[in-house]
């Protein structure tokens, strides 16, 4: 944040700017809230978990704690990432817990203002926009900004304790 | 600097709250066994202690009310240790009920609020009762003596003379006691003359600064009681100091011929009556006209508080060095494998060295993980107290049974039982145990018994809530898992399914809600509390006979052995508790049974057969049972399965981490690991596998199971 001396002035300009960082996946931008970002590493090999949804690549050991990480592409519908050493994991603190999604590439830092973000069309069907928290244009580029909560609502807080009955 | 002290206050007040939590806890075990009648007279003073504790606190904070009442309780707990008031069933009561309310002041000095000013008052006026109709009491429950204790009053006014015989062990003063405020704390009770035996004393060259040598004769007039003596050297305890005190009284004339009767009555004023029989009285001490059994050493040596040598840590500093005895472990891993390859010829210092650390390492765990060991007793303490009230209650007679409270456990284990302990036992107490009535006509003693009891096997503990009562009644729970949609009609459950339903969310059998238990929201609580800490409750009932939830735990939630396996591309680590034995079955030991699956033959006995791969849909792992090796594990319930695996990589330590922090339980998996490589393994959870084995498709081919399959 210290780079970038006009963010801090449209900060004073607008009050409400807000910074994320955008990456790519296939063709397609996102961008996640700069402050749930814990650290962006590259890909490392997983361990799988069995019987889990194909997007859930596994575990990787983070400095000592287990943290699962998710295909966001997958998760989209977009097929299963072939992960190399040029992909991206980004590590995320979501609901008190750290995760990480693997994606294409790390695109750029944007600053917005609320009053930028556009609400999800309805007709925005290609990925389930429940997912997504708005779209802006940043220099004539489409960036949808996740909603992590909601993403990885269902995945976090299911509960599988059903098994002994 | 004003904000400086009041920190420093608070500071000083969390650790008294602390102390308190602890001291009522024990004064509570301490009174059951009072109540029970298995109490000795240490325990009294015990409970004297505790209270006297709280109160001394509770005078340098400046909290009144607690003050007040802790007084009462004490002077009251003083008259019956001295036995100046007799030890009832209803005394007993009234000291439970007593240390509740002194319980209800502690908390309310804690958040600061006022109690009502008639808080207790009924409790209070009860042990007022017994104070001032003390030696009536005793007079009662000794005749023998009568004359002497009836001329007797509680506090005699008239000064007399002690003789108090002091000699510090040699090692007193690294105890932190200094004989010398002792002897001032004797001056201040009265008049005070001392003589010093330095018989003991080397010359200077031998003198060891540390140690003491000198014992001292005290004389002391004062009319205070003996009692008051004993205050001063309360905090002595027999390991440090021998303590004699005897009255040489001029001016009691009673007391003294009280004396010249039998040594069993010759007590004098200040000691019990009611157990007059077993004293043993020490040899008379110069002029002593009173020979006198010395309560004081008796009751310091059992419980000195002194040289229990521990100290209070935050936990958090204990976990944080779990941790980091974790990551050890982990990095002495890694530093293994890198040097596998390298002989004992060529770097035999390396080896060694390695070899040390590996050693040094695992005492260094061991002896973390015992600091953060308690015996379940702290979760079992509660039970007694749980048990009375419901039984009142509840209007059943219950006998409480209590085995293995000393195996110990690691304390966040005891911390999440806590709930679903009281919980089980309510549910016990409630729905499992009839009314005498009912007993009687089913031809079973009118009182119940619960069971709790503890025990370690194979590497976890486990713990049993047991209930001689009606047994599940099957035919209900059914009927009503139907009703609440919870299994569909007509659907042939087994028994023990039947029994697994009362976990399911939402189940209650309780025609009535009652306000001990039976809000419905009981049973599946409990599992799911047992299971964050990655354990398991079953239930095994008897119609009729009664019920037994038993709950597993892992001991320690940091580190365990295990053996490296592996599946495919996938490793997993086995718990090496769990392993009987491992084989490569011939193709007569590895049969596929139609509706049945796999099993391995072995030594005559049928066993499971669960190829691994199947179970989490590995593709490239072997599949032929007898080009794979099968791991023959026994789970806690004593079931044997064998798990097809393709090879066993070898044993080794490793770190649990949890798997849920970040994301969410797994099944079949128990936890993750980090192997020397930095990879992540999964540790694999043997009674889980048997559950998911059991619902595999029957025919058991080699085709994987779908991925929802298991859920």
């Amino acid at each position: 944040m210290q780079n970038a001396p006009d963010a801090v002035a449209s900060d004073a300009a607008a009050g409400e700017a807000r910074q994320f960082i955008s990456f790519t996946i296939g063709d397609e931008e996102y961008g996640v809230d700069i402050m749930a970002i814990r650290e962006i590493k590259g890909w490392t090999a997983t361990t799988e978990l069995p019987n889990t949804p194909p997007y859930v690549r596994g575990v990787i050991n983070l400095r000592g704690a287990i943290v699962p990480i998710f295909d966001l592409r997958t998760r989209f519908g977009g097929g299963v990432t072939t992960a190399s050493a040029r992909h991206v994991i980004m590590v995320v603190s979501v609901r008190a817990r750290v995760v990480g999604i693997l994606v294409d590439a790390v695109a750029d830092i944007i600053t917005i203002t609320a009053g930028n973000i556009q609400p999800v069309p309805e007709l925005e069907r290609k990925t389930d926009s429940t997912f997504l928290s708005g779209l802006v244009t940043v220099e004539g580029r489409m960036v949808a900004l996740l909603d992590l909560d909601s993403l990885f609502d269902a995945e976090l807080t299911a509960d599988l304790h059903s098994f002994a009955a | 600097m004003a904000e400086d002290q009041s920190t420093d206050l608070s500071r000083f007040k969390a650790t008294y709250f602390e102390e308190c939590a602890e001291l009522l806890t024990t004064a509570e075990e301490t009174i059951a066994r009072l109540q029970d009648g298995s109490a000795s007279d240490d325990d009294l003073n015990a409970v004297f202690r505790c209270v006297h504790s709280i109160k001394g606190g509770a005078g340098a904070f400046s909290f009144d009310g607690l003050v007040h009442f802790a007084h009462v309780l004490e002077t009251s707990l003083d008259l019956l240790r001295s036995g100046r008031a007799a030890m009832t069933p209803q005394v007993a009561d009234l000291l439970v009920r007593g240390n509740d309310v002194l319980g209800d002041y502690v908390r309310a000095a804690q958040e600061g609020v006022e109690l009502p000013p008639g808080h207790g008052r009924e409790i209070m006026d009860q042990l007022a009762a017994i104070i001032t109709g003390a030696p009536v009491a005793a007079a009662v429950s000794a005749p023998a003596p009568a004359a002497a204790p009836a001329a007797a009053p509680p506090a005699d006014p008239a000064e007399r003379k002690w003789c108090i015989l002091f000699q510090p062990a040699p090692g007193m003063l690294r105890t932190g006691n200094d004989p010398l405020l002792l002897l001032r704390e004797l001056a201040g009770l009265g008049v005070m003359t001392v003589e010093a035996d330095r018989t003991r004393l080397p010359g200077l060259a031998e003198m060891d600064a540390m140690e003491s040598y000198l014992s001292w004769t005290v004389t002391v007039v004062t009319d205070k009681p003996r009692a008051a003596i004993e205050e001063v050297f309360e905090f002595v305890s027999g390991d440090t100091a021998t303590v004699s005190i005897e009255a040489i009284s001029p001016g009691a004339p009673d007391e003294a011929a009280a004396a010249e009767a039998t040594e069993g009555e010759g007590w004098g004023l200040f000691t019990p009556l009611a157990a007059a029989a077993p004293a043993v009285a020490e040899p008379p001490r110069p002029a002593a006209a009173a020979p006198k059994a010395d309560t004081p050493k008796a009751d310091a040596s059992a419980h000195g508080p002194v040289h229990t040598a521990s100290i209070r840590v935050d936990l958090d500093k204990i976990d944080r060095l779990v941790n980091m005895v974790g990551e050890l472990v982990i990095t002495q891993a890694m530093l293994g494998q890198q040097t596998t390859h390298f002989s004992v010829e060529s770097h035999p210092e390396l080896i060694q060295g390695l070899q040390e650390l590996s050693h040094h390492t695992r005492e260094l765990q061991e002896s973390v993980m015992a600091i953060r060991a308690q015996p379940v007793k702290a979760l079992f303490s509660r039970a007694p107290r749980l048990v009375r009230d419901l039984s009142a209650k509840l209007g059943k007679q219950v006998r409480l049974v209590m085995s293995g409270e000393n195996t110990e456990v690691d304390k966040t284990v005891i911390e999440q039982l806590s709930d679903p302990m009281t919980h089980l036992i309510r549910n016990s107490l409630d729905h499992g145990l009839e009314t005498p009535e009912e007993r009687t006509a089913a031809g079973k003693p009118a009182e119940g018994t619960v069971h709790l009891a503890a025990e370690h096997r194979s590497g976890r503990i486990i713990i049993e809530v047991g209930d001689d009562g009606r047994g599940i009644d099957r035919r209900r729970v059914l009927e009503k898992a139907v009703e609440k949609g919870l299994v569909e009609r007509g659907s042939q459950l087994t028994d023990e399914q039947i029994d697994a339903l009362i976990f399911a969310p939402g189940f209650s059998t309780a025609t009535e809600v009652s306000d001990v238990s039976g809000r419905g929201v009981g049973m599946d609580v409990v599992r799911k509390n047992i299971q964050d800490v990655g354990g398991r409750v079953v239930v095994q009932s008897t119609p009729g006979q009664g019920s037994r939830f038993i709950l597993s735990l892992p001991l320690t939630l940091a580190v365990m052995d295990g053996m490296l396996v592996a599946v495919g591309g996938q490793r997993y680590v086995l718990p090496l508790t769990n392993i009987v034995e491992s084989l490569r079955p011939t193709q007569q030991q590895a049969r596929s049974l139609v509706n049945i699956g796999n099993v391995l033959v072995l030594r005559g006995e049928y066993i499971r057969l669960i190829p691994l791969h199947q179970l989490f849909g590995i593709a490239d792992a072997v599949t032929d049972p007898t080009r794979a090796l099968v791991v023959v594990v026994e789970t806690e319930g004593g079931d044997r399965i064998g798990l097809q695996v393709d090879e066993l990589l070898g044993q080794q330590q490793v770190v649990i981490k949890s798997l849920d922090a970040n994301y969410r339980p797994v099944q079949g998996i128990s936890a993750a690991t980090i192997l020397g490589d930095g990879r992540v393994a999964l540790i694999l959870d043997v009674g889980a596998l048997r559950a998911m084995g059991e619902r595999m498709p029957g025919a058991g081919g080699a085709e994987p199971m779908p991925a929802e399959a298991a859920e």
